[in-house]
């Protein structure tokens, strides 16, 4: 038994020296990290970029879709022209488990795998938990979905390219308002999931303003009855039923809503723009509305590009949820890669330092719209897309774009 | 307010409190007869849960439903008897601590294969026929499972019951759970036993998964964890090791919980169960009822 | 029981331990550059190890097996984070309750010891009740409590006081303070390894107290223990109340390190992990439990990563995509808890004297001394 114990112990011993080891290059120098190396098989000099999203844990499957964009992005654009030299670009991605007690030490991964710059994450709350990492380290980031303004708010290294909340929550309230002509609605919000309670704050705001008043209930965590909410919402007489919740639990809140026979229309925000809905959703009666960055058909050629790469490679497809609808998240995700191009090449060079001061005049036309940022880092947008769920079909229509 | 339109309103709550407790009662009968004759919290039975789940996703999708069903079965009992054989056997004679924190193991196991697996997606679960289908009830509309669940909950208790009572094995379950050292002297095969509790929790938590997920479909690595830990509460509320005890205090755990929903404080469903638990833990630490342990010196 | 000469010589290798440890971390602070993946690793393990000693210390001292240590982190962390958050930044951190109800910051060293006595008078109502019931049970019932602790502080009524379901940041880290103190983040681990290796020492003496004595002895047989004359009731819960301030303390750290805190990551499955720690470290050693940690995270947020992205050791497979590294990852702690039982160190301590001894009687070299340091120093 000892003698197996100690054994046990050299194992690990060697594992940590090759693990040290195999880490090497990039823990030897300090001035190292964003450098380049050119060990590509090319020959050309690599630039890396950071991919810091979730494939575990309540967004992992949001997450992977966001990547799925990047890597097709990388898939079209493999090299990059910088400083009049042609470097191969390497997506290193990192699993930051949805979890914030993770988030660090997976932001610190792509800081020592000496990246260039950042990009992620779905979801806000570990996009803040790893921004003080980035910003230690002098790597700017570029959240691609985190829509809670204290994302950017009070640090110069971290810029998105998506809408935030008090945006979308007042889009949201407007349409349950002006379009459905709710007067009172019900929110469902997930207990501890700051995504779900900024958006519910700022739809219960925005509502409010315009005259309508609301109900609003948390679920906890796993939770997977709610059809004792749903009986709540029909109870109180609300006429929509606002639900800003991650996927995970957005497929149970449709399926019961139908099976309930509630009747009422389903109102929710980017998270919900998914297959896995869309699944849920056809052959109900489920009246489904979701705010999102991108509409499917908006532009054709990526469309048909990404849907011929997803089909050609059985991981992706199963990543993306086993077809090949395109989320509007692996969309941002495809222009936040390019937008991340785009300032290397206005850099001219792949140190951190100089990306992160490209950024803020970078100015990009991706297919979810022009990407610029203003001062606080944030992306100039002031509309967003509305979608309902086709029942019959299984796909998205487009039903306005949406403004305040 | 008249009567009918108190019954619409609040039936809803009730159809649903006494479909998820018949849910739970399946799952937390796997927990107290393991806990009755090992003494362990079985912590990966909710996830033993799960995986039923799992795998009617994935077997469903190339076979037929009849076929995928007593797959599920079968594979379920498979699975617990064999986590039973690796996780637990070979500790039989450690501390009871070193039981459960295998268990816990195997448990963040199963957790991170299935997420290994399934890439972390909600998996949908497939559409049973007949059971799926949605019914009124007194005005409110529910799906079929709802109604089926206590009904099939029951008959499978009472059947489990007779079997315990009645049969040969059955009464060396309780001859083991009774005394595990004095019931192996007198002859009875302690790992038949042990093995033969393990099926029959794990056949039930099958049929458990195949409610639930009717009801609730859609499949996750952590759809394990709340079911099972509620349904564990539940086995201690009614008495760990009693099989009607599990069973009451899973209806009223079921039913509890919905009422509170209804009531408004959905922030604390969960803590009301745990709180519940300690309350009860408190004043009757045995569970309504459980028999009374007197320790030997 | 160990002579005096014997109880000298390890007295002193605690020492040169510790300042072995010490030099370490600060000449790795000095020499590896900062994107190094070490210092979080430091980091990450110091407050485990606290929190995993803070737990053994009740499970594997006293016997009583709780599950509630990530409740009483949280209620660390949130202690903290409430109280330090600088003024300015409340308002942007409290941005749904209008910068709330606590103004004024205090100095982090009194947050800390705060926050660990605010854990430690939870830890004395919820033992009131708790303690008198059996090892299932309570376990049960400390992790019911854990739950409801959480869905307390996500309530939206007490949001002006924990932000409800929004994380808490700005407060100070070690980053921040290392920034403070010595100009850059360097040496930020080392504040980390002095915080933590003082809260140990702590514990360490008070288990080798007549208190901690008295606590073995219940450990191993309660009607014997309570025959001799201890208290029973009163012993577990100074133990209970004890552990808990540690791991508020703990809580803390976590906060520090992580630089903002929610409190959904404190889940049963984190109290869970750290359960798997003391495991894997020996249940009743407390120097298991620290080399336990360090392991532990390293091996889960450092060298199996590899694992998650396609190539590991220099092997690439497609089996190599997300979340495999937690399946090799629990397959190895499956194997440690049923082939290796007693875990790292069993329940004994390092201890020089021992391994002096054992070097006389069989003339063969103890491999575990230089390893363990030899792991530290990469």
């Amino acid at each position: 038994m000892k003698k197996l114990l100690a054994l046990l112990l050299a194992a690990l011993l060697v594992f940590s020296l090759v693990a040290c080891g195999g880490s090497g290059d990039a823990t030897t120098d300090p001035s190292a990290s964003g450098e380049s190396s050119s060990d590509s098989a090319t020959g050309n000099d690599v630039v890396k970029i950071g991919v810091f999203e979730p494939q575990s844990g309540d967004n992992g499957a949001g997450g992977k879709q966001e990547i799925l964009g990047m890597q097709y992005a990388n898939h079209v654009a493999p090299t990059v022209e910088i400083g009049g030299k042609t470097y191969d670009v390497k997506l290193e991605i990192v699993d930051n488990e949805s979890s914030t007690d993770k988030a660090p030490t997976a932001a610190q991964t792509l800081v020592s795998a000496g990246v260039s710059v950042a990009l992620g994450s779905y979801g806000s709350s570990v996009a803040i938990a790893g921004s003080p990492v980035f910003q230690s380290a002098g790597i700017p980031a570029i959240g691609v979905t985190c829509t809670n303004p204290q994302v950017t708010e009070g640090n110069s290294h971290y810029f998105r390219i998506c809408f935030l909340d008090p945006f979308q929550g007042t889009v949201l309230a407007n349409y349950a308002f002006k379009e459905l002509k709710a007067k009172k609605a019900y929110i469902l919000a997930q207990l501890g999931n700051d995504y779900d309670q900024g958006l519910a704050n700022y739809f219960t705001k925005a509502f409010e303003a315009l005259g309508g008043t609301v109900v609003k209930e948390d679920f906890p965590e796993g939770n997977s009855d709610f059809t004792s909410y749903l009986t709540n919402a029909k109870n109180q007489n609300c006429e929509v039923i606002f639900s800003p919740t991650s996927i995970s639990y957005a497929q149970l809140i449709v399926e019961q809503s139908t099976s309930q026979g509630t009747g009422l229309p389903l109102l929710a925000s980017d998270t919900w723009d998914s297959n896995v809905i869309l699944k849920a959703a056809k052959g109900t009666d489920a009246k489904i509305y979701v705010t999102t960055f991108y509409q499917e058909g908006g532009n054709k050629e990526f469309d048909d590009g990404i849907k011929a790469w997803i089909n050609g490679d059985s991981q992706a497809k199963t990543n993306n949820g086993g077809d090949d609808t395109v989320a509007a998240v692996t969309a941002m995700g495809y222009d936040a890669y390019f937008v991340a191009l785009e300032a290397l090449k206005k850099a001219g060079s792949t140190a951190p330092a100089d990306v992160m001061k490209a950024l803020p005049s970078v100015s990009y036309t991706g297919v979810s719209g022009k990407i610029e940022f203003n001062e606080t880092g944030d992306a100039k947008r002031d509309t967003a897309f509305v979608k309902n769920a086709n029942t019959e079909t299984g796909a998205w229509d487009f039903v306005a774009e949406q403004g305040v | 307010m008249n009567f009918a339109a108190f019954i619409q309103k609040n039936l809803p709550y009730i159809l649903a409190g006494i479909s998820v407790g018949g849910q739970y009662a399946l799952i937390a009968i796997g927990y107290t007869m393991v806990y009755g004759i090992l003494r362990l919290i079985n912590f990966a039975h909710g996830d033993i849960f799960m995986v039923a789940g799992l795998v009617m996703v994935y077997t469903s999708a190339s076979l037929p439903i009849y076929v995928a069903m007593p797959i599920v079965l079968v594979s379920t009992v498979i699975l617990g008897v064999l986590i039973e054989k690796l996780a637990y056997k070979p500790l039989r004679t450690a501390p009871r601590m070193s039981v459960m924190i295998s268990a816990i193991g195997v448990s963040y196991l199963i957790q991170n294969l299935a997420l290994y697996i399934t890439g972390g997606l909600p998996q949908t679960y497939p559409k049973i026929p007949y059971i799926s289908d949605t019914i009124s009830v007194f005005g409110a509309a529910t799906k079929r499972v709802t109604v089926i669940t206590p009904i099939l909950t029951l008959v499978l208790i009472v059947v489990l019951v007779l079997l315990i009572k009645y049969t040969k094995i059955g009464i060396a379950m309780r001859a083991v759970s009774k005394d595990f050292e004095t019931s192996q002297l007198m002859g009875v095969k302690i790992n038949k036993v042990i093995s033969m509790t393990f099926v029959i929790g794990s056949f039930l938590a099958a049929v458990g998964s195949l409610l639930y997920f009717t009801n609730y479909t859609s499949v996750m690595p952590t759809s394990g964890a709340m079911p099972g830990l509620k349904a564990f509460v539940a086995a201690v509320f009614g008495g760990i090791g009693s099989i009607p005890g599990a069973v009451v205090g899973a209806f009223i755990i079921g039913i509890c919980e919905n009422i509170i929903k209804g009531a408004g404080l959905t922030t604390f469903s969960d803590a009301f169960t745990f709180a519940l638990l300690i309350v009860i833990l408190c004043v009757k630490p045995t569970g309504i009822f459980g028999e009374k342990n007197i320790d030997k010196v | 029981m160990l002579n005096k000469k014997n109880k000298k010589i390890d007295i002193i290798a605690l020492f040169v331990i510790v300042a072995l440890l010490f030099a370490v971390d600060i000449i790795a602070e000095m020499v590896a550059p900062r994107t190094s993946l070490f210092f979080s690793v430091v980091k990450k393990s110091c407050v485990y190890a606290l929190v995993a000693v803070s737990m053994n210390l009740l499970n594997g001292f006293t016997g009583l097996f709780s599950l509630g240590q990530a409740g009483f982190m949280l209620i660390g962390a949130y202690t903290y984070a409430i109280l330090t958050i600088p003024s300015e930044m409340r308002d942007s951190v409290y941005q749904y309750f209008d910068g709330g109800l606590v103004k004024n910051p205090i100095p982090w060293p009194l947050a800390l010891i705060v926050a660990g006595l605010i854990a430690g008078i939870f830890a004395f109502l919820i033992g009131l009740p708790v303690l008198r019931l059996k090892s299932d049970y309570l376990a049960i019932a400390t992790l019911g409590f854990a739950e409801i602790i959480r869905a307390f502080v996500q309530w939206d009524k007490f949001g002006p006081l924990t932000n409800g379901s929004n994380l808490l940041r700005g407060y100070p880290t070690f980053d921040s303070l290392a920034t403070d103190w010595f100009g850059s983040p360097k040496f930020s681990s080392t504040i980390a390894l002095a915080i933590t290796v003082l809260c140990v020492l702590l514990i360490v003496l008070f288990i080798n107290s007549t208190y901690g004595r008295a606590l073995k002895a219940i450990r191993d047989d309660e009607i014997a223990a309570e025959a001799m004359g201890i208290n029973l009731a009163s012993h577990k819960q100074i133990s209970f109340i004890i552990s808990s301030f540690f791991a508020g303390i703990g809580g803390a750290l976590l906060a520090m390190h992580q630089s903002t805190i929610q409190a959904t990551a404190f889940k049963s499955a984190m109290t869970y992990e750290i359960l798997l720690i003391v495991v894997v470290g020996g249940i009743g050693s407390i120097s298991g439990s620290c080399i336990a940690s360090f392991l532990y995270i390293a091996a889960s947020e450092w060298w199996l990563r590899g694992l998650d992205s396609g190539s590991f050791l220099g092997i690439e497979s497609s089996l190599f995509r997300g979340g495999f590294r937690k399946v090799v990852f629990s397959v190895i702690i499956m194997i440690i808890v049923l082939f290796f039982r007693q875990g790292i160190m069993g329940d004994k301590e390092f201890s020089l004297s021992r391994i002096i001894e054992k070097i006389k009687r069989k003339k063969k070299t103890p491999e575990k001394k230089t390893e363990k340091k030899e792991v530290v120093t990469k």
